[in-house]
């Protein structure tokens, strides 16, 4: 049997609270991820699904090493993740990227969009050449619904949705196997953001993605989940396949979710 | 009086609506050039009926509510009327909250209509107490009022947003507080002018007719937002409050609203009754939207194409045109009215 693509075993994380001028009390020492373990299967799509503060954003965030966890292990396809170094991490890391929420604020304002999704290849590819380089941005950058002429473009030009779209591109110009969404549509318009969950679909079918989807919103993960994990005060509280959890929930904590989402009359 | 477009305002009390706007245009000047954010926006709302304004971004669905309110940013020009029945310093049974002095309009504000935001955190002062708050709130509107009947004021308000240990959260800063109880903090401050037991001597206190509530579940957990819902449903019935709720979310206006007016690119394109909107839309933005709304049954969304129209570059005819599966050559060459859709329902779309 193939190893998972990633693999997390007991993950835990404890934020200290620095005594500053305006600490209150001893707030140190509540784990933000608590004991938490998980298998991504290549081509699945895993939904983390919590409210604030239960820690969604901390584990994806340790899955890809962005923050080091406390312990715990972390493998990649049976490789142990937390001891590479050097170029084994490098090579490790441009097969996971990451989709950011907000597309006004993880965009740098002064750089050009043939700058921003050209950037990895950059620092991975250095030798490409440039018209090579050129090449996998456009290439990218159509596979995403947006035409040549944004590369010479800023991102402020662009409205919401289509800086999304260059977030996307960004994240899968490298060919990445899996992609970490954090709440990718909770900024946008209903309308743009069902183009974004659209794209996301077609994404992972024609590049061969596995997504690990962080998200508080039940209804947007009902759209793309294959399989659902419930966190709640950095515990995961449930886990199974997507229809499972939304159809016969478990744990009362998944069925108060459930039963908060205000639904829409039928038609 | 569904109809939506009234022409001869109503001068009976007893049948007047609570409020009634006609052709409510807001225009404000921009680096670009002038923009209408409201443009040409009639609708009643009745006394104690829930109204849900649904739009996206750029609907100019906010700039709608601050206009009643009176706080649109200046240099912004106002045309139309805003009629509102029972503001409690006004011997007039009517007054056209667009032609309202300053002083009149402070004393309507808050009062008589009171509003709550998304983000509690910005409409709160970082610095002072809670309970500090709302004594400003209430002494605004009567300044005569002695301190031990502004502490029990500030309790009952608090207590009315069903905000736990009232006394110690009046203590507290609106850091010391949980999203979920910013906001009832702050529904405490928007309705502290509404006290039955207060004294009452020249049209001093009174109670607020209609809540304004923009986007006031947006920033908080889906429980938390139940909770908050169950609270405004509660306080309509308890002080007969009218709501004009301002949402994106079409599942919490289906939960609020008795009616719905759907609104895109400034101008009002559907209103009819919630359930009779949202099971059986009339114009393609309506469907569309419903269409590409995540539910939690997977469907097929529908997206629609494209983006909302910037309002510095409206096309000529019917703003969705450039994004409507349904158009044909008519829908570009003039905005169509609102159009009879069924009872007590409208649609802008000549398809109607």
């Amino acid at each position: 049997m193939l190893a998972p693509l990633l693999e997390a075993r007991n993950l835990k994380k404890t934020f200290s609270a620095p005594g500053g001028a305006f600490a209150i009390g001893a707030a140190s020492g509540v784990p933000a991820v608590d004991g938490v373990s998980l298998e991504l299967a290549a081509g699945e799509t895993l939904a983390i699904v919590g409210e604030s503060g239960s820690g969604k954003t901390t584990l994806a965030r340790m899955l890809l090493r962005l923050i080091e966890p406390d312990s715990g292990e972390l493998l990649v396809e049976g490789r142990d993740f937390l001891a590479a170094r050097g170029s084994q991490l490098r090579a490790l890391r441009r097969e996971m990227q990451m989709v950011f929420q907000d597309p006004f604020a993880s965009l740098d304002p002064r750089m050009r969009v043939g700058s921003i999704v050209g950037e990895p290849l950059e620092i991975h590819e250095p030798n490409l050449a440039r018209a090579a380089r050129r090449a996998r941005v456009v290439e990218v950058l159509r596979a995403v619904g947006l035409a040549e002429d944004a590369l010479a473009r800023y991102p402020h030009e662009f409205s919401g949705g289509q800086r999304q779209r260059i977030g996307i591109a960004r994240a899968l110009v490298l060919r990445p196997r899996l992609v970490v969404a954090d709440e990718p549509v909770s900024a946008l318009d209903v309308s743009v953001g069902a183009q974004i969950l659209e794209l996301l679909q077609n994404l992972q079918r024609d590049f061969a993605l596995t997504y690990l989807l962080i998200s508080h919103s039940l209804p947007v993960v009902a759209q793309l989940a294959t399989r659902i994990a419930v966190m709640q005060g950095g515990r995961i509280v449930e886990t199974g396949a997507a229809s499972q959890i939304l159809n016969a929930p478990a744990h009362p904590y998944t069925q108060s979710l459930i039963a908060a989402i205000p639904a829409l009359p039928a038609s | 009086m569904c109809v939506p477009v009234v022409r001869n305002p109503s001068y009976d009390v007893a049948m007047a609506p609570l409020i009634e706007l006609r052709g409510l245009t807001v225009e404000i000047p921009t680096p670009a050039g002038w923009i209408r954010p409201v443009d040409d926006v009639s609708f009643v709302l009745e006394t104690g009926e829930s109204l849900g304004l649904v739009g996206e971004s750029g609907s100019g669905k906010s700039m709608l509510a601050l206009a009643l309110m009176g706080l649109l940013p200046p240099g912004a020009k106002v045309r139309g009327e805003a009629w509102f029945s029972g503001a409690n310093a006004s011997s007039a049974s009517r007054v056209n909250l667009l032609a309202l002095g300053e002083r009149e309009k402070i004393a309507v504000r808050g009062r008589d209509i009171a509003m709550i935001f998304q983000e509690p955190m910005t409409a709160l002062n970082p610095v002072m107490r809670v309970g500090a708050q709302i004594a400003e709130a209430i002494r605004a509107h009567e300044p005569g009022i002695s301190r031990e009947e502004i502490h029990r004021r500030v309790l009952a308000a608090l207590e009315r947003a069903a905000v736990p240990e009232p006394a110690v959260r009046a203590r507290q800063y609106p850091h010391q507080l949980s999203g979920g109880l910013r906001q009832r903090a702050m529904i405490a401050m928007a309705l502290a002018g509404n006290d039955e037991s207060a004294p009452r001597e020249n049209g001093a206190g009174g109670k607020p007719r209609l809540l304004i509530a923009d986007e006031p579940t947006t920033a908080l957990d889906v429980t938390v937002q139940k909770q908050i819902l169950e609270l405004l449903a509660q306080l309509r019935r308890d002080l007969g409050l009218a709501l004009l709720f301002i949402t994106h979310d079409l599942g919490v206006v289906a939960q609020v609203a008795d009616r719905i007016a759907v609104s895109y690119a400034g101008r009002i394109v559907e209103t009819g009754p919630s359930r009779e909107v949202l099971a059986r839309p009339r114009h393609p933005y309506t469907a569309g939207l419903l269409r590409a709304s995540p539910q939690l049954v997977r469907h097929k969304l529908e997206p629609i194409p494209g983006a909302v129209p910037a309002l510095t570059a409206l096309p000529p005819g019917c703003a969705f045109e450039p994004r409507c599966a349904l158009r044909v050559p008519e829908c570009a060459a003039a905005m169509p009215e609102l159009r009879d859709a069924g009872p007590g329902h409208t649609a802008r779309c000549i398809l109607v």
